[in-house]
């Protein structure tokens, strides 16, 4: 196995392999970390030369148990005595091949306390990118604009939270699951929108955020089966995702919805996400999630955008407003209104709206009011809203777009 | 692992509630501490004297000075407190949930500090 294999394996493996060692060191995340990144450096050294083992697993799982041994040894001669907590006899034992489920019950449970909901929840997304999708801290700082020093403290101090005040390494009971998954929803959730939305620079990490938030959703979907918000959710997410290659053109300019090249979505994730979401909505109801993914259904099914069946979409967005109100939603379903009834009616919806304090200070309420003016051939109104738009926006694709339509407006 | 649930609340309010509520209040604590007491997870605790009487105390350069009051201004003022044992966070912050103050304040959970040697 060559290097580039190594690296792949570390994407794949390491994660199973650092729940495992977290459980078998009674939860210290920092230590388990070390000692799997130097059995990942022993491999980069051994495999080339002397061949991979047979499986790649127990021996990196070994090696990680032997490095561990070594340093609880020296810490308990020269430092601190010895945690209770960590059990010397188990980290011994050789591993042999372990069933597939025992990961997978390791796995669930370092998603769960990586989401637990005694960390704060920019924590939580940090964790869970460090320690399930393996990211760098440089990538996870690059991605939310913070600085990496302070993403490398926020890392250190949630691992401190959990080891200190012993935050459990344990999937959460049958009585407190429900809501406990729904707060790793929200942060799975959370890392795709964050990769999803054109807001920084760093395409490549982008694009890896929400790759990783669709493999921990189906990960979830596999390990906790029959849970109608799981597979609505990944059905939400693969329904935007067949969509990421056009949303950009080759300049990196924005494409809206209805300009898109729809022959280039991606066929394998639209028909995943429409299995989805019509087993979801039968499973579940009319949840957040399955509501969503059955707007981005209805998209995704429209062979042209004039196809698209917008009254479907506005009474949808109306039972979302409903069981789940927010600004955004209000947004969207003024424009959904407008694409079915007309544009004037839109402005309507908006105007009782406008006064929201989530809204009067975000850029996409005066891009939608702007559009629906400009299609009414108010020039001067819409001129004024894509001007209004453009100095709240940041990200440099949808800056862009509002410029070209304050230039065509001249 | 030992807990010690510390109990917030606003004094002022607290103190300008009716007789009956204050009362209501007491039973609550009553039954409350009965019932950890039964279940044999209380070690201790005890209610606090308004925060007019506390002091903080901090050494500077091996110096003890002594401040009037908490550390920090803030809303509501530490009322008293639970020291528990649990087995993790989770059942801590269960038990905390269950004192009658996190209706009307909130209750800080702090992991007891384990001494080596001690």
């Amino acid at each position: 196995m060559d290097h580039a294999a190594i690296a792949l394996l570390y994407r794949q493996e390491s994660s199973a392999i650092l729940a495992r060692m977290i459980r078998a060191l009674g939860g210290d995340f920092a230590l388990a970390e070390e000692v799997v990144q130097e059995a990942f450096e022993a491999a980069l050294v051994d495999w080339p030369l002397g061949g991979t083992p047979q499986n790649a697993r127990a021996w990196l799982l070994g090696t990680a148990r032997h490095k561990a041994i070594d340093r609880i040894r020296r810490r308990s001669r020269f430092e601190a005595p010895l945690d209770d907590s960590v059990d010397l006899a188990a980290l011994s034992v050789e591993p042999g091949d372990e069933p597939a489920s025992a990961f997978g019950d390791d796995l669930l449970r370092l998603i769960f306390t990586c989401c637990h909901p005694a960390l704060a929840l920019e924590a939580q997304v940090a964790l869970t990118l460090r320690t399930l999708c393996g990211l760098t801290t440089d990538e996870i700082a690059r991605a939310f604009f913070v600085d990496p020093k302070t993403m490398a403290q926020r890392l250190v101090r949630a691992k401190n939270k959990i080891r200190v005040a012993k935050i459990p390494y344990v999937v959460p009971g049958r009585a407190e699951l429900a809501e406990r998954l729904d707060a790793v929803l929200s942060v799975v959730y959370l890392v795709f929108n964050e990769g999803y939305a054109a807001t920084s620079g760093d395409e490549l990490v982008r694009r890896e955020l929400c790759r990783e938030a669709i493999r921990i959703g189906r990960l979830l979907e596999s390990l906790i089966p029959d849970r109608a918000e799981t597979t609505a959710l990944v059905a939400l997410m693969l329904l935007h995702d067949a969509r990421q290659a056009t949303r950009l053109d080759a300049e990196g300019n924005l494409v809206l919805l209805e300009d898109q090249d729809r022959s280039r979505w991606d066929r394998t994730e639209i028909e995943e996400g429409l299995a989805r979401v019509t087993h979801a909505l039968r499973r579940g109801g009319a949840t957040p999630y399955g509501i969503q993914a059955a707007i981005a259904a209805l998209h995704a099914e429209a062979p042209r955008a004039e196809d698209t069946d917008w009254r479907q979409i506005a009474l949808l967005y109306a039972e979302l407003a409903r069981i789940a109100p927010s600004p955004v939603v209000l947004l969207n379903r003024a424009v959904a209104v407008a694409m079915h009834e007309g544009a004037e009616r839109g402005l309507e919806l908006l105007a009782r709206i406008a006064d929201e304090p989530d809204l009067s200070g975000h850029h996409l309420f005066y891009a939608a009011r702007a559009d629906l003016a400009r299609r009414l051939g108010q020039a001067s109104a819409a001129r004024r809203d894509y001007a209004r738009a453009l100095e709240l926006c940041r990200a440099a694709p949808e800056r862009r777009y509002l410029e070209r339509r304050l230039q065509e407006l001249g | 692992m030992q807990y010690i649930l510390l109990i917030y609340g606003n004094e002022a309010e607290a103190k300008n509630a009716t007789k009956d509520d204050q009362m209501k209040m007491f039973g609550e604590y009553k039954v409350f501490t009965e019932e950890l007491k039964g279940s044999g997870k209380m070690l201790g605790g005890d209610a606090l004297e308004s925060v007019t009487t506390a002091t903080t105390v901090r050494v500077k350069g091996g110096k003890t000075l002594r401040t009037d009051g908490p550390f920090a201004e803030t809303r509501e003022q530490l009322g008293g407190f639970y020291a528990i044992e649990a087995k993790d966070l989770d059942e801590a912050v269960m038990i905390a949930a269950k004192v009658p103050g996190a209706k009307y304040g909130c209750i800080e959970v702090r992991p007891v500090m384990k001494i080596n040697g001690m």
